[in-house]
């Protein structure tokens, strides 16, 4: 009982903060240079077109009224025709979508198993000069900006050593049927290894650093103490006993880190030509696309609210110790 | 009047109370790391200061070599240019030099706004509590919900492409974490005995807050504040990068566009795009160092 009331309020919430965000998309897009019509309509349409799109947002309206119609027309789907493609905006954002999570899913499951380890590792080795080296090296990499990274990346394994191609999701010329048929292909893989690269060099700090000092949290317990006592192997006691206790709080930090991980996506994005929703983004704000920025931009902002939610819901699920009095 | 009667154990002038504000703001110099952070810092406030002297060329002058063309892409040394020139025959070095002010520039105002619009919000939901802690604290899970660097992208390109609108669209959203910290902060000093007894002796709110909240929430808003440099610093190169920066300031962000935009990656033009990402790592990861010196003053518990 208690459990759902818990869940409803978490889904009130999130409801409450997703039409805030709508919202101040909606005024923010009203705030650009130029006619308020600008938002929905390029001059390049026909006029049979524009007084179509007039009549679909409802522009010749108050903005109170432009406001709510333009709420309804959220609800149904319907975020506008894109000016550069002549196509809704909803399908566009939605066939990019799949691009932009396979890399952030991609990267943050390399950047999360090597974080654990190497996290796990550093606790273990406390006070040695691994330790004193490893930790300002973490730093260091949160310290990096994503694109540079890239850059660095790109000059090296692309251009220098031609090992890897320097943008985009496919060789020149290949085909594919299906979507499927592309992401499952070797070609969609060798084009992603270094954006995914980029971005998992600069996330493993995070579950790296929350890791190790879990890990040196637990280390301290009596239940570890007592497997010392009981003459388990130290190798044991650090894997069985310490990590799996220690793994928790690293996991629901994941969802977190998804969050963040979407909105950073649209620098590397951009730096490895990757057709994702990031990439899109930029590109429809320097060519004055707004339907489409507002699209993308309310995709990644749907991505960072939900996952804001299931890290909210797993944090109390998981963790016993957080009660909801 | 009643000035002219001081009676015994006054409350302290308003001098002393800042400087005892001040005072509980340590540097951490207790930590090696912390120490070649400050280091660090110290060598870049430097270089900003006296970025005029130390720059070997005007950062914005197209060169020209000895023959009259322009200095295009030259290897570092030649001709002098210690670490080459851009493909428009700009300086790399007197950019790189140039560039140490908007960082600190923007990363220091941003920290600053970022710090402040935080502490006053946590403190005044904290102390309040009832409907004001309601409306900013949803306020701050809404700017949990927009994606941040989307949302200086739009912000920056719909104003006017200034450092002022970007460190703004920074500030407008980054508060939000320093926000929580600092109410939870007020939440456990609002009900200490020592501001009960400010209460029931008859202390404003205003007093209350200002003398007794506000010292103890302050390295807080200091750690949160050294943070948000780092970020601001990121943030700034990154927009500058896609091109919604500044266009008159020279800053390694820029100069990394530049070179990405120059075919600098293919021409393995290494001095030109290497130098401003290691400038970028070390005074953010200088930021961290501190940052971690000074959780080990506030939190000693870290410190095992």
């Amino acid at each position: 009982m208690k459990a759902i009331t818990v869940i409803g309020g978490r889904l009130l919430q999130t409801a409450f903060v997703l039409l805030a965000v709508i919202t101040i998309l909606f005024f923010m897009f009203r705030l650009m240079p130029g006619s308020p019509l600008a938002a929905y309509i390029d001059p390049n349409f026909t006029p049979e077109q524009q007084a179509e799109l007039m009549a679909r947002f409802g522009l010749d309206q108050p903005l109170w009224r432009q406001y709510f119609i333009y709420l309804g027309n959220l609800l149904q789907g319907d975020l506008g025709e894109s000016f550069f493609y002549r196509q809704p905006v909803a399908e566009r954002v939605l066939a990019l979508l799949p691009n932009t999570l396979i890399l952030t899913f991609s990267s943050l499951i390399l950047a999360y198993v090597f974080g654990v380890f190497a996290g796990a590792y550093l606790a273990w080795k406390r006070g040695s000069v691994v330790e004193q080296i490893g930790v300002p090296l973490v730093l260091t990499t949160r310290a990096m900006p994503e694109f540079w990274l890239g850059m660095l990346l790109l000059a090296v394994f692309s251009f220098g050593m031609g090992w890897f191609p320097a943008g985009g999701t496919r060789a020149p010329g290949a085909e594919y049927d299906t979507m499927w048929a592309l992401y499952t292909s070797a070609d969609f893989w060798w084009h992603m290894t270094l954006p995914v690269l980029t971005l998992a060099i600069y996330s493993q700090g995070l579950p790296l650093l929350l890791m190790r000092s879990n890990m040196m949290d637990v280390m301290r317990e009596d239940f570890v103490t007592m497997a010392r006592i009981k003459g388990l192997s130290t190798f044991t006691v650090v894997i069985r006993h310490a990590a799996r206790n220690a793994l928790l709080p690293v996991m629901t930090s994941f969802a977190i880190a998804v969050g963040y991980q979407i909105q950073g996506n649209v620098i590397v994005e951009t730096v490895f030509s990757w057709p994702g929703l990031g990439r899109e983004l930029v590109r429809a704000v320097q060519t004055a696309d707004y339907p489409l920025a507002q699209g993308a931009f309310l995709m990644i902002a749907l991505v960072v609210i939900l996952m804001n939610l299931v890290a909210d819901l797993l944090y109390a699920a998981l963790d016993p110790r957080v009660t909801h009095e | 009047m009643s000035d002219a009667l001081t009676p015994v154990g006054k409350s302290p002038g308003r001098f002393t109370r800042l400087r005892r504000a001040l005072g509980s703001i340590r540097l951490p110099l207790h930590d090696p790391l912390a120490i070649i952070g400050l280091a660090i810092y110290a060598f870049f406030i430097v270089m900003a200061i006296f970025a005029p002297q130390i720059a070997t060329h005007d950062p914005n002058e197209i060169l020209f070599t000895s023959e009259f063309t322009i200095a295009a892409d030259l290897r570092p040394g030649v001709d002098g240019y210690l670490l080459g020139t851009t493909t428009l025959g700009r300086d790399v070095f007197s950019q790189i030099v140039w560039g140490a002010r908007s960082a600190l520039l923007i990363g220091l105002t941003a920290a600053f706004m970022v710090a402040l619009i935080g502490s006053v919000v946590g403190v005044v939901a904290g102390y309040f509590g009832g409907w004001v802690d309601m409306i900013l604290m949803r306020l701050a899970d809404v700017a949990f919900g927009i994606p941040f660097l989307p949302f200086v992208i739009v912000l920056a390109a719909f104003l006017e492409p200034s450092i002022w609108n970007v460190v703004i669209a920074m500030a407008l959203v980054l508060w939000r974490d320093t926000g929580r910290v600092i109410r939870s902060q007020t939440l456990t000093l609002r009900n200490r005995v020592y501001v009960e007894a400010a209460r029931v002796s008859g202390s404003s709110d205003f007093k209350i807050i200002l003398r007794h909240i506000v010292p103890n929430v302050l390295p807080l808003s200091f750690l949160y504040g050294s943070i948000a440099i780092g970020w601001a610093i990121l943030t700034e190169a990154s927009i500058s990068f896609l091109g919604f920066g500044d266009p008159d300031s020279i800053s390694w962000g820029y100069m990394l566009q530049d070179a990405y935009a120059s075919q600098a990656l293919s021409k393995g033009s290494y001095y030109w795009f290497v130098p401003p990402g290691i400038l970028i790592i070390l005074i953010v990861s200088a930021g961290f160092f501190i940052t971690r010196g000074y959780e080990q003053i506030l939190f000693p518990k870290l410190d095992r």
